[in-house]
């Protein structure tokens, strides 16, 4: 009864985003000021109905209703709770859910947060927010309806993929997909500037925090993904570049890009067009990652069921959603002016190699990840460009934008003095070229990509408490001065140094990597293992029953000097369902290097393969994405976005006129 | 002129969607990777040795052989390591490497610091040979009879249970035969 109501309340959300598309957008080219005040009701309405679906699904998967075909597929009674409910997005049709979920969360959001807007352009926004819900309120329920029942009841489920019974993976989704489709509010008020013809600093006003939250919200998916991999993969790598990681990456590179012109367009009304085009393309390969991760055209470790029809249906979806983007961009776009001059050496200059570069990166990734696919069109042999080729290109072409990422604050806008800015992080140099020193020397010349890699590290981090030290003026007036100015500093300044530090963190990890230890032995109870000054004492294995599986638990210390330093159990875990193995690792961190001990395969005889790694650093790339990501949000609590500044400006300024075609 | 450029994304897109409707065409399966050259006499190949010996398809025949293409720079390489070391030192497994796109000092740090389950390893620096081979990604080993045809191909790394139910049944069949 109630997953009827849940299946009734999505085809109601259909029809309420069918309104929500058509009417506010009729009501705003005819100046109707009540049709476009649909807009804002339709969309809470909207999201109150996907609500109650997601909640319906979510009683569905808890009280084990095995009548409901998706239930029966990935849930089982012997489940812990937490994975019943997380469960529920952990396969295609319930993930498709939660996709229109987030996408309601953000379009009543938008409806509620959005009265200091002009009408017409509000009215435009939530329309286009309704047209892409239609689209995916259509999508599931035409080819992967999760309500679909199924007679007679099984008596149990088939249980959850194990992989994804962690809870690493289990909350990584919601941040994930927040970060995608926070996305769309950026892609709709593109359009709906391009509809308007018009685009000036209140827009970018408006759009740049939309942007901002599911910048913060994809950084931390990211990262949770890729935290997730590192400890339960048993590999001890963090990043494969596989194509769904890929996928996740290249919004995050483009919405990068996006977050920094959008400044440009705020402060100094340049850069219009390219600021329109990055949030297309950052909305759009949020789509296009949706639609590789599920159309099965490439293959990758984590990929969901796939189906062609579903991989057909996202295929349309796309070319009328970018398609039509697009070509309402290559009609309307040429007419946007841009503002102010520009000169090389300024901020505004800056901020440009920045989009240029993420830009070259994105599509580097974007190559990498598709040209398998695109060889094998031509009928060319299968192959994947693998690690190698990401490794030589992607990391190469943010070598100069990290140096950039040091300089461009200091630049001031309009006319920077680059000379002045290079004199000025001076002590940045120093810090590069010691950290340079002291990896050759601790490394004894390790790899000269991963020793330079130090020293960008610790240029970016010392060239941001360079800035800030600027700003307040430290050691120029008196200390009390100084604080008083740092108290004043506006938020999104901090926010920026933040980000930038957060960079600079997580270069450290990437570059460490480098430096790893490893060893992989074959051990029985009582063996020894030597790795990077620490003594692993195997002490042997115990069988241990789990709620759905049963694990091979060992017994690790962990001893330095002869101390004991800690007690670990890695261990592997069967799922007699499922019949698969899962491992899980023991990771020992002091937040400078982490040991990480994985259990491998045994045998009869009590031989045991046990993998051991030394990883210095590796923490710091997680600490910097949530460094990265907290900076955001101190971005996002300035002042400035919630008083109405912004509508101000915009009654006070002229409405922009579509230049005469040239 | 300035129009054109500004349907430049439009056009790229297209294209992009139109090898999107390409990779949907029915048959079109990336998860199935090809069988074609199962049964199939392998690609000649000859290359150059890590140590000494260089390593051909024709040197091999006579008897099954298992031929294994990995990678310093490979993850999963690794995680396969002790499989099939304990491939080569308990049953005694005849099996060869290719050393797929990758320097030969890695390679060789690698087999030093974690054992060389091989009887020998060949050097396929620009991958050529991993592409004759229809190779997707490292590791895949490959089953060879006495014939120098391909018997099974086994894609990502090899686990204790592929050895005892697959790979080990099949080596008894083709020692049989």
């Amino acid at each position: 009864m109630i997953t009827e109501l849940g299946h009734f309340a999505l085809i109601l959300a259909l029809c309420v985003a069918i309104v929500q598309s058509v009417v506010p957008l009729v009501g705003a080219a005819r100046g109707n000021l009540a049709w476009m005040a649909v807009g804002r009701n339709a969309a809470l309405v909207q999201f109150a109905l996907v609500a109650l679906a997601m909640l319906s699904l979510m009683h569905a998967y808890v009280t084990n209703d095995f009548s409901v075909i998706n239930v029966v597929e990935n849930s089982h009674t012997d489940k812990p709770l937490l994975y019943q409910i997380t469960g529920v997005w952990g396969n295609h049709e319930g993930s498709m859910v939660l996709w229109v979920f987030m996408l309601g969360v953000c379009s009543a959001a938008m409806a509620l947060f959005s009265s200091n807007l002009p009408p017409d352009l509000r009215a435009r926004v939530l329309a286009v927010q309704g047209m892409i819900a239609t689209g995916f309120l259509l999508f599931i329920l035409l080819t992967s309806n999760p309500f679909l029942r199924t007679w007679p009841p099984a008596a149990n489920g088939q249980g959850l993929n194990p992989v994804l019974q962690d809870p690493g993976l289990a909350f990584h989704p919601p941040f994930l997909y927040l970060g995608y489709v926070g996305f769309s509010v950026g892609f709709a008020f593109a359009v709906a500037a391009l509809i308007e013809g018009r685009v000036d600093a209140a827009w970018a006003r408006w759009v740049r925090p939309w942007t901002l939250a599911s910048w913060c919200a994809l950084t931390i998916g990211i990262a949770m993904g890729s935290w997730w991999a590192y400890y339960t993969l048993g590999w001890g790598g963090w990043w494969f570049w596989d194509p769904v990681e890929n996928a996740s990456f290249m919004p995050w590179l483009v919405g990068t890009a996006l977050i920094h012109s959008s400044i440009v367009v705020e402060k100094r009304d340049t850069l219009k067009s390219w600021t329109i085009l990055l949030a297309i393309i950052t909305f759009s390969l949020s789509l296009v990652g949706t639609f590789l991760v599920r159309s099965g055209v490439l293959t990758s470790v984590h990929a969901f069921a796939t189906d062609p029809a579903r991989g057909m249906f996202i295929l349309l979806l796309l070319l009328v959603a970018i398609g039509g983007s697009l070509t309402l961009y290559a009609i309307r776009a040429p007419a946007l002016k841009g503002g102010g001059l520009f000169a090389p050496i300024s901020r505004e200059g800056a901020v440009v190699l920045n989009n240029l570069i993420l830009s070259c990166g994105c599509a580097t990734v974007f190559l990498g990840t598709l040209y398998p696919l695109f060889l094998d069109a031509v009928g060319g042999p299968k192959l994947s460009v693998g690690f190698p080729f990401f490794n030589r290109t992607f990391a190469p072409l943010m070598v100069p934008m990290i140096v950039a990422v040091g300089i461009g604050p200091m630049l001031s806008w309009k006319r920077g003095d680059l000379l002045g800015a290079l004199q000025r992080v001076w002590a940045a140099y120093i810090a590069a070229a010691l950290a340079v020193l002291v990896a050759w020397y601790l490394t004894h010349g390790g790899p000269i990509f991963a020793v330079l890699g130090f020293g960008l590290a610790a240029w970016t981090g010392v060239a941001v408490i360079v800035e800030w030290a600027e700003r307040v003026r430290l050691f120029r007036v008196g200390l009390g001065d100084s604080l008083r100015r740092a108290i004043h500093l506006p938020r999104a300044a901090y926010g920026m140094s933040f980000a930038h530090f957060g960079l600079a963190v997580s270069i450290a990890g990437f570059a460490a990597s480098a430096f790893d230890v490893e060893s992989i032995d074959t051990v029985q109870a009582g063996s020894i293992v030597k790795l990077a000054g620490y003594e692993l004492h195997f002490v042997g294995v115990q069988r241990e029953p789990g709620p759905n599986y049963t694990a091979n638990r060992s017994t690790v210390e962990i001893r330095r000097d002869g101390q004991l330093v800690a007690v670990v159990h890695p261990e592997q875990r069967f799922f007699p369902l499922q019949q698969q193995t899962t491992s899980e690792t023991a990771i020992r961190t002091n937040l400078l290097s982490d040991l990480y001990i994985a259990l491998g395969d045994g045998d009869a005889a009590g031989n045991w393969t046990l993998r051991a790694y030394w990883k210095p650093l590796v923490p710091w790339i997680w600490i910097g994405a949530v460094i990265m990501a907290f900076g955001g949000m101190v971005s996002l609590s300035d002042r400035r976005w919630r008083v109405g500044v912004g509508a101000r400006a915009r009654r006070m300024a002229p409405a922009m006129q579509p230049a005469a075609g040239d | 002129m300035r129009r054109a450029l500004f349907l430049l994304p439009l056009v790229l897109f297209l294209v992009l969607a139109g090898y999107f409707g390409l990779a949907l065409r029915p048959g079109y399966d990336p998860q199935t990777l090809p069988s074609a050259m199962i049964d199939k006499e392998a690609p000649q190949f000859d290359l150059a040795g890590l140590n000494g010996d260089g390593l051909s398809r024709d040197g091999l025949k006579g008897g099954p052989v298992l031929i294994n293409f990995f990678a310093s720079w490979c993850v999963p390489c690794r995680v396969e390591q002790p499989v099939l070391m304990r491939l080569a030192n308990r049953e005694h497994v005849p099996l060869y490497g290719i050393d797929y796109k990758d320097q030969p000092e890695d390679a060789a740090k690698l087999l030093a610091q974690f054992g060389d389950p091989y009887r020998r390893v060949g050097l396929d620096s620009d991958g050529r040979v991993g592409l004759d081979f229809g190779v997707y990604g490292v590791p895949e080993t490959y089953v060879l009879d006495g014939t120098g045809h391909i018997r099974k191909r086994f894609v990502g790394p090899l686990t204790a249970e592929e050895v005892e139910k697959e790979l080990l049944p099949l080596l008894k069949a083709l020692n049989k035969s």
